[in-house]
């Protein structure tokens, strides 16, 4: 197929995703305004930013769920406003997304909702490997037990964390999280933090991961950088940008 | 007395706002058109679901089949108990069976079961994908390139264009039911006898036309409640919404294309005859 001859030929040293100049607006509110971002290859990217500027709108473009105004978006080198339909599906399964609330099947079985990709898209037909695939990604998250259970008997992080395994199962290169930790307490906060760390040396992905956590900033992030009024308007390690000279840099670290 | 067309309807053409009623009225007759190619489109698309396809035309025989059952029998024992008087004004009550049958078979059975399951399923579709795309589980299964159109809404509006004529003809057996109960209220007759007498006057050409448009009222049932739930604006509300203007489009269209079928249907039977 065509896009897993442009993965192959895919520079392993290029970034992974390529945004420059991207811009969106909904009904005249300008919410991405100029957004320029590099992601290397095997590496987590976190981008802080407060609620409602733009960070969900900012991966719903990386996997074509919404269509940028202007500027230009390349996954594996390829622009995803170039794509057919088909070539769009075909990146999608190498692409994985976390939603922000989930967004777990809630008529289907935890079993089926990881059933549900694998078949859709003809990866494997054969019931028996589905079957060790599924128990493969479940024990990645620690949850076989609830293989049989349906999405509403699970709790809040239960749910984050078989959000997690059905993105796994595709065996994704990159991952994109929506605020994987909000509304979790704290310890499972970091449970949640240390799976995406766990999962970034497993599998080799590269992540861009959203939150307002600084708990998960501080765990997951290679690279940090925070988004506001439309870009990005700060970008270094979590350190650096901790101890910025910048006061409203700073700000976003204040813990009252 | 003279209509004054410009009056009624020029408020609905200068409306003030740009999104006039005829705007919207127009907006949504076009997306809805592009939902029904797009729906063609995939029809033919592999992987076909067949057990999602079962599935869904087992919810919605076991969801209506009490409904229609009680509803079917009533209008027939009504229907029949309301025309024996007339018909024995004429003295013609042996025709009394023929009549409702007739009835009960081109327009009763056909409508009310429409009706009943734009009710029941066309809103449960409506608010089932509704709420599916106001949980991003419609986006999921996008982004993890599943195809949702194809999964969702070719097996939904298969199993309501499938189920429907079904439906429709187990409310015909019912209503014949209810009618022969209301006979024998007075006069005993067997139920041999009236069924006779009942498909005597059915033929060929009162059946086919009346079958072949029950397809296309379930067609419409399952598009619609589709259409509104796989578009349905973001927030519980807009899962409300969807849910109940599945029902009001699809009614309003039910009656619509009784209308067409009718029209269509004499021609049908000028050339059978
Ligand atoms: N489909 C859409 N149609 C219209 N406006 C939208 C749409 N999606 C997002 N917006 C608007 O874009 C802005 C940014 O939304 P977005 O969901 O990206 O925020 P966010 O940064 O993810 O916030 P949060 O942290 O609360 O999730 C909001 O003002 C929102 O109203
Ligand atoms: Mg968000």
């Amino acid at each position: 197929m065509k896009i897993q001859d442009d993965i192959s030929q895919f520079n392993p040293n290029d970034s992974v995703i390529e945004i420059s100049h991207l811009q969106k607006s909904f009904n005249g509110l300008h919410v991405l305004k100029d957004l320029s971002l590099k992601v290397h290859r095997g590496e987590n990217v976190v981008v802080l930013g407060k609620s409602g500027i733009g960070k969900s709108v900012l991966i719903k473009c990386i996997v074509g769920l919404i269509q940028p105004d202007n500027g230009s978006l390349k996954v594996f080198g390829k622009e995803i406003s170039d794509m057919t339909l088909k070539e769009l599906n075909l990146l999608r399964t190498k692409v994985g997304f976390i939603f922000q609330g989930n967004a777990l099947y809630d008529s289907m079985t935890v079993r089926e909702n990881l059933e549900f990709p694998l078949r859709r898209n003809k990866v494997l037909k054969d019931p028996h490997e589905i079957e060790v695939l599924i128990e493969e990604a479940l024990r990645d998250v620690n949850l076989l037990d609830t293989i049989n259970k349906m999405p509403s008997e699970l709790s809040g992080g239960m749910k984050k964390r078989i959000g997690v395994a059905r993105t796994l199962i595709l065996k994704p290169e990159i991952i994109l999280y929506d605020e994987p930790t909000t509304g979790l307490d704290p310890l499972t906060s970091r449970e949640i933090s240390k799976l995406i760390l766990q999962i970034q040396t497993k599998f080799k992905t590269s992540s861009i991961i959203i939150t307002h956590d600084l708990n998960c900033a501080k765990i997951t992030s290679n690279r940090l950088l925070i988004l506001q009024d439309g870009i990005f308007r700060a970008e270094g390690s979590f350190d650096d940008l901790k101890n910025s000279d910048d006061e409203w840099v700073r700000s976003y670290f204040k813990i009252e | 007395m003279r209509l004054n067309i410009r009056k009624i309807f020029g408020n609905f053409l200068n409306d003030t706002s740009d999104k006039s009623w005829l705007y919207n009225f127009l907006l949504e007759l076009g997306g809805l058109s592009k939902f029904t190619l797009q729906f063609f489109r995939e029809l033919f698309r592999p992987p076909y679901e067949h057990k999602e396809f079962l599935r869904q035309a087992y919810k919605i025989g076991l969801s209506t089949l009490p409904l229609i059952g009680i509803t079917a029998f009533i209008m027939g024992l009504v229907l029949t108990l309301q025309s024996k008087p007339v018909m024995e004004n004429f003295g013609a009550e042996s025709w009394l069976p023929g009549m409702i049958s007739v009835s009960i078979v081109r327009e009763i059975g056909p409508v009310i079961t429409a009706l009943i399951c734009a009710g029941k399923i066309g809103s449960g579709i409506g608010a089932e994908l509704g709420s599916m795309r106001v949980t991003e589980q419609i986006d999921a299964m996008e982004v993890s390139g599943t195809n949702p159109m194809n999964y969702l809404v070719v097996t939904r509006v298969l199993s309501t264009t499938f189920m429907i004529p079904i439906l429709v003809l187990y409310a015909d057996a019912i209503s014949f039911y209810g009618s022969y109960v209301a006979v024998n209220m007075h006069d005993f007759i067997s139920l041999r006898l009236f069924l006779n007498l009942a498909f005597d006057s059915l033929h060929f050409y009162d059946l086919i036309p009346a079958m072949i448009k029950t397809f296309f009222f379930g067609f419409a049932i399952g598009i619609i409640g589709c259409y509104k739930g796989y578009y349905s604006e973001n927030g519980t509300e807009g899962v409300g919404k969807a849910a109940n203007s599945a029902v009001v489009i699809s009614s309003l269209v039910i009656f619509i294309i009784d209308l067409i079928a009718v029209q269509l249907a004499d021609l049908f039977n000028i050339f059978l005859r």
